[in-house]
């Protein structure tokens, strides 16, 4: 199949390449930009663990042609921490509350709380809630995911936070 | 000694060990996008394959046609049944003795079953490619219900099996029967419910599910022609036994397998299997001397994949008037789909169904299983549950309140008055098992405490008086579960798979520095196993968590073990670290006596160190003796500090829990809103209570599903209808309670460390909480006994045959 030129930014850095126009973003990511953070749990929009950051929006990239993303400015997972290695707010909030087990919705959840975050850097439970509605996780029951992004979110607005991972 | 030294609490602290909410390792990498999961994987000169598979759930296939496919430019190579005719792989044994499909051979039996397995450069080729395989079917009657299967008339599936009056488990009474299991005393049961002053009897179904783990199933076959050897990366909760298996079925040595489960994502019983993927990958890989990957799609996993459930028990029970049970009496038709491919130990067909009597003491009990063939998909996996024990407890827990309704009784004190008492233990159930410990009345108590379950009552009736005047829609249900698992499989002499017993095993490297190795037989799949084996290890062996490795996973340096589910991992490998770790310190006792110049007796442990008895300030700690064991040994001593274990347990564990949920339904839209949900579990003795309160929340959230509205559904086609998370439930953020962990410790008297296990106890317990509530809610209206799932159209029916929207 004919191949499309494609320029894009991820994680801060210039890179083109040649895609199929069927490609979908996460295959391209995952297989041609060795990015495999963000993973696939179902290619049909629901559970989220393909979510990227993409033009300053979360973004399912398994419903995203790699040529539509052609000139994007992308963030995954493995865009998160600082270029030291400092882990970010969040990264960091998910350890310490417990957040994750098996870890693979995990850096979808992370990817779509540094947005919802940026969106509303002070949401309350249900905002959060409804926040990540998008992305699923089989393993934790959420309760924890909520507290590592308060968590994140004090850290953040430099407010204490005095909970326990529970 | 100086105010610099650290006090005894301070070096204990230090470990990070038992009982610890020690922060986990492996959140490290996952955080960071850095985990490594089978599809992660990527081989040069790696081929894709993918299924065609059948759109009829019971069909005979006349023909099939591979000439376009294979002439598609991308595509290596296309198999069929016939092509695994040869190498004999057609069919592959089940763990429960029947036989499987590998690629339809002659006919289908269920939708979406394996066809044909195209092989092709990348995954986007070889999906196009099942497109152009051309297949003609003819199709057949379809059986779907379970209660058809056995009439005189129902469509014969599997005539693979045609004359055979004896299967694994005895004798076969029909073409689509699978077996007959039964355990108890059915003469003295129906006695007991013959003369019972009261009884009661009803069908209670739990549904068919499915685990769903957020990562499918995937692997990625490499045969080395030159070496002869095979690497398989796969998606495996027990990677020992698919090596094994792979072995036996392709006659490669097992010393050239090397079968490596990287991370996992999420498994919950859906990763035990062996499955067609698996194998033709392998396969592929053989022939074609390429890496072949298998990656399944979320469809394929819902449908093809490991159901879980599909069990439909017709329960009596006999009581005195006085509401004291006097006999259980349960027969089960198990729906296993076209094979029978459940993941119980090789000697129990319906697992360990024989928990049945669950935390009361029934003096007489019977039992009656008979296993089924349809047009679905195989499996019947332990879905986050010990073999069938969450069938059983939701069967009892439900039963239970259904007696209570018609004693007139409080189901909390109907449970109390019926709980085997703490001086019991161990105890001795009508089915045959021998309970380890347990304190009931106590932890029922507490929660019933706890959530002033007394006033609960009070409000619900007070609520009920106003909905029967008009003044409000909504009605309340209090849910109450009493379960007690058993996990932990098991003592070899009654649980092994394929032959092999299911024990399990530790081996722990102390290196010269002071910092350790250990590699378990098992798998975690999110369980936390990196970071809660050390805490075993760091309180035994008084060396820091944090020094101290855990691999998993590669059976070419983990010793064999039978891998996770079933909670075992806890019960068995656990035990196994705590006694390996021990053999360590019984050298390393020698070892410091020898540096003190005392006798083996006169040292005494010391949280980390070994100090001469009544001189403290005489010692040798963990890391000196450590260094000492590879330069100064006493005379005859081997040198290095290793040792490797191999846990048979005497029992099984049997953790129990006391779960209590509070709803409110609204009858017009029969939107149930889970007000509260209490659940406490006791597991024992707690290695990481940070680790079991993350496990109760995922486990309950899974109960939530299955309760609420996971199903996977047929229809009279056999068209799953439930195949994409569209149709499937899977709760959000949005829709999950908020969930209240408690605890209470009853150490299993048998076990190493007294641990009894826990990642499934939140699911086997929360089903009948949530089922109880919803049927709780109604009762007062005389619905009856209300099946799962009760998804807000369901309920709104009920409130609509109950006339309440008129
Ligand atoms: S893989 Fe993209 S939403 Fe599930
Ligand atoms: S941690 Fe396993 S799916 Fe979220």
């Amino acid at each position: 199949m004919a191949k499309t030129h494609v320029t894009m930014t991820i994680n801060g850095q210039e890179v083109e390449a040649l895609v199929e126009p069927r490609t979908l973003l996460i295959h391209f990511l995952r297989e041609q930009m060795l990015l495999t953070g963000p993973h696939i749990g179902c290619e049909t929009s629901h559970c989220g663990a393909c979510t990227v950051d993409m033009n300053d929006m979360s973004v399912k990239s398994c419903t995203v042609f790699a040529v539509q993303a052609n000139g994007a400015n992308i963030t995954t997972i493995e865009g998160m921490a600082a270029a030291d290695g400092t882990l970010s707010a969040l990264q960091e909030g998910f350890r310490m509350m417990h957040g994750l087990q098996c870890g693979y919705c995990t850096p979808g959840m992370i990817t779509r709380a540094h947005r919802l975050l940026i969106e509303n850097p002070d949401p309350s439970e249900d905002e959060i809630r409804m926040g990540i509605a998008g992305n699923i996780c089989r393993c934790t029951g959420y309760q924890n995911i909520v507290k590592a992004i308060q968590y994140a979110a004090a850290k953040i607005n430099g407010v204490p936070f005095h909970e326990a991972a529970e | 000694m100086n105010d610099m030294t650290p006090t005894r609490e301070e070096r204990a602290e230090k470990l990070q060990g038992m009982g610890c909410r020690r922060k986990r390792v492996e959140d490290i990498r996952f955080t960071q996008g850095k985990g490594q999961y089978v599809d992660d994987i990527k081989l040069p000169g790696m081929l894709f394959g993918d299924f065609v598979r059948s759109p009829y759930a019971h069909a005979r296939i006349k023909h099939i046609d591979k000439s376009k496919a294979l002439a598609m430019k991308g595509v290596i190579a296309v198999l069929t049944a016939e092509d695994l005719k040869p190498v004999k792989l057609d069919w592959m044994p089940t763990l429960a003795g029947d036989v499987q499909m590998v690629l339809a051979d002659g006919k289908v039996l269920f939708q979406n079953q394996e066809v044909a397995f195209v092989i092709a450069e990348d995954r986007y080729i070889a999906s196009d490619a099942c497109e152009l395989v051309e297949v003609e079917y003819e199709a057949l009657e379809v059986l779907v219900d379970p209660f058809k299967a056995l009439a005189p008339n129902a469509p014969e599936l599997r005539e693979d099996l045609r004359g055979k009056t004896e299967g694994a488990h005895g004798k076969r009474i029909h073409h689509n029967h699978i077996f007959n299991w039964q355990v108890g005393d059915k003469a003295a049961t129906d006695a007991a419910i013959s003369n019972g002053e009261v009884t009661i009897k009803e069908m209670i179904s739990y549904h068919r599910t499915h685990p769903c783990p957020l990562e499918t199933c995937q692997a990625l076959a490499s045969m080395d022609k030159i070496k002869g050897e095979l690497t398989l990366w796969g998606t495996f909760q027990a990677p020992h036994v698919v090596r094994t298996v792979a072995s036996l079925l392709s006659g490669i040595p097992e010393a050239k397998i090397h079968v490596i489960a990287p991370d996992i994502g999420g498994g919950f019983g859906n990763k035990v299997g062996v499955y067609p993927g698996y194998v033709c990958a392998i396969v592929g890989s053989i022939v074609l001397g390429k890496p072949v990957k298998w990656v399944e799609d979320r469809m394929e996993n819902l449908t093809a994949t490991s159901f879980a459930r599909d069990y439909h028990m017709t329960t009596e029970i006999s009581a005195t008037k006085e509401g004291k049970v006097t006999g259980l009496k349960v027969h089960i038709l198990a729906d296993h789909g076209a094979f029978d491919a459940c993941a119980d130990p090789s000697k129990w067909p319906a697992g360990f169904a024989n928990i049945v009597t669950g935390s009361y003491d029934f003096p007489v009990a019977h039992l009656e299983v008979d296993g089924v063939y349809t047009n679905k998909a195989p499996g019947g996996v332990a879905y986050r549950c010990s073999f069938r024990v969450t069938e059983a407890a939701y069967c009892i827990e439900r039963a239970m309140d259904i007696l209570a309704q018609k004693l007139g009784m409080d189901p909390a004190d109907l449970r109390m008055k019926n709980f085997i008492q703490p001086q019991q233990f161990p105890y001795q159930s009508a089915l045959g098992w021998e309970y380890d410990s347990g304190d009931y009345p106590t932890a029922l108590k507490k929660g019933m405490e706890t959530i002033n379950y007394r006033a609960l009552r009070e409000e619900q009736k007070a609520k009920q008086e106003a909905f029967k005047r008009g003044e409000t829609r909504e009605i309340m249900g209090i849910g109450v579960s009493f379960f007690t698992e058993i996990v932990g499989a098991g003592p070899s002499r009654n649980c092994d798979i394929l032959g092999v017993g299911m024990f399990d095993s530790a081996e722990i490297r102390v290196h010269p520095t002071g910092s350790i190795i250990a590699r378990m037989g098992t798998k975690s799949q999110g369980q936390a196993h990196e970071t809660t084996y050390a805490q075993i290890i760091a309180t035994e062996l008084g060396i820091e968590a944090d020094k101290i490795m855990i691999e998993e996973g590669n059976t070419d340096t983990a010793p064999y073990g039978l891998g996770t589910y079933g909670s075992r991992s806890t019960p068995v490998a656990g035990a196994a670290t705590a006694m390996a770790a021990r053999k360590i310190r019984a050298k390393a006792q020698m070892i410091a006596a020898h540096l003190l110049e005392v006798s083996d007796y006169d040292v005494e442990w010391d949280i980390d160190r070994f100090r001469v008895k009544g001189l403290p300030e005489k010692f040798k700690t963990m890391t000196e003796i450590a260094w000492a064991a590879y330069n100064n040994v006493p005379e005859g001593m081997e040198p290095g500090l290793e040792a490797v274990n191999y846990y048979d347990p005497p029992n099984m564990t049997y953790p129990f829990g006391a779960y209590i949920c509070v709803m409110d339904i609204d009858v017009d839209t029969g939107v149930a809103k889970t007000r509260r949900f209490y659940a406490l579990d006791d597991c024992g003795t707690r290695i990481n209570p940070m680790v079991i309160e993350g496990q109760v929340h995922g486990g309950c959230t899974e109960g939530f599903a299955i309760a609420m509205g996971q199903e996977i559904r047929y229809d009279e086609m056999g068209n799953c209808v439930t195949g994409s998370l569209m149709d499937f439930f899977l709760p959000t953020a949005v829709e999950t309670p908020h969930w209240e962990t408690d605890f209470t410790v009853t150490p299993s008297p048998h076990h190493p460390i007294g641990a009894k296990g826990v990642g499934e106890s939140p699911n086997v317990g929360s089903v009948p909480a949530f089922s109880n509530a919803v049927n709780d809610a109604f009762a007062f209206l005389n619905a009856g006994h209300i099946q799962m799932p009760h998804d807000a159209w369901r309920t709104w029916e009920v409130a609509e045959r109950l006339g309440l929207h008129d």
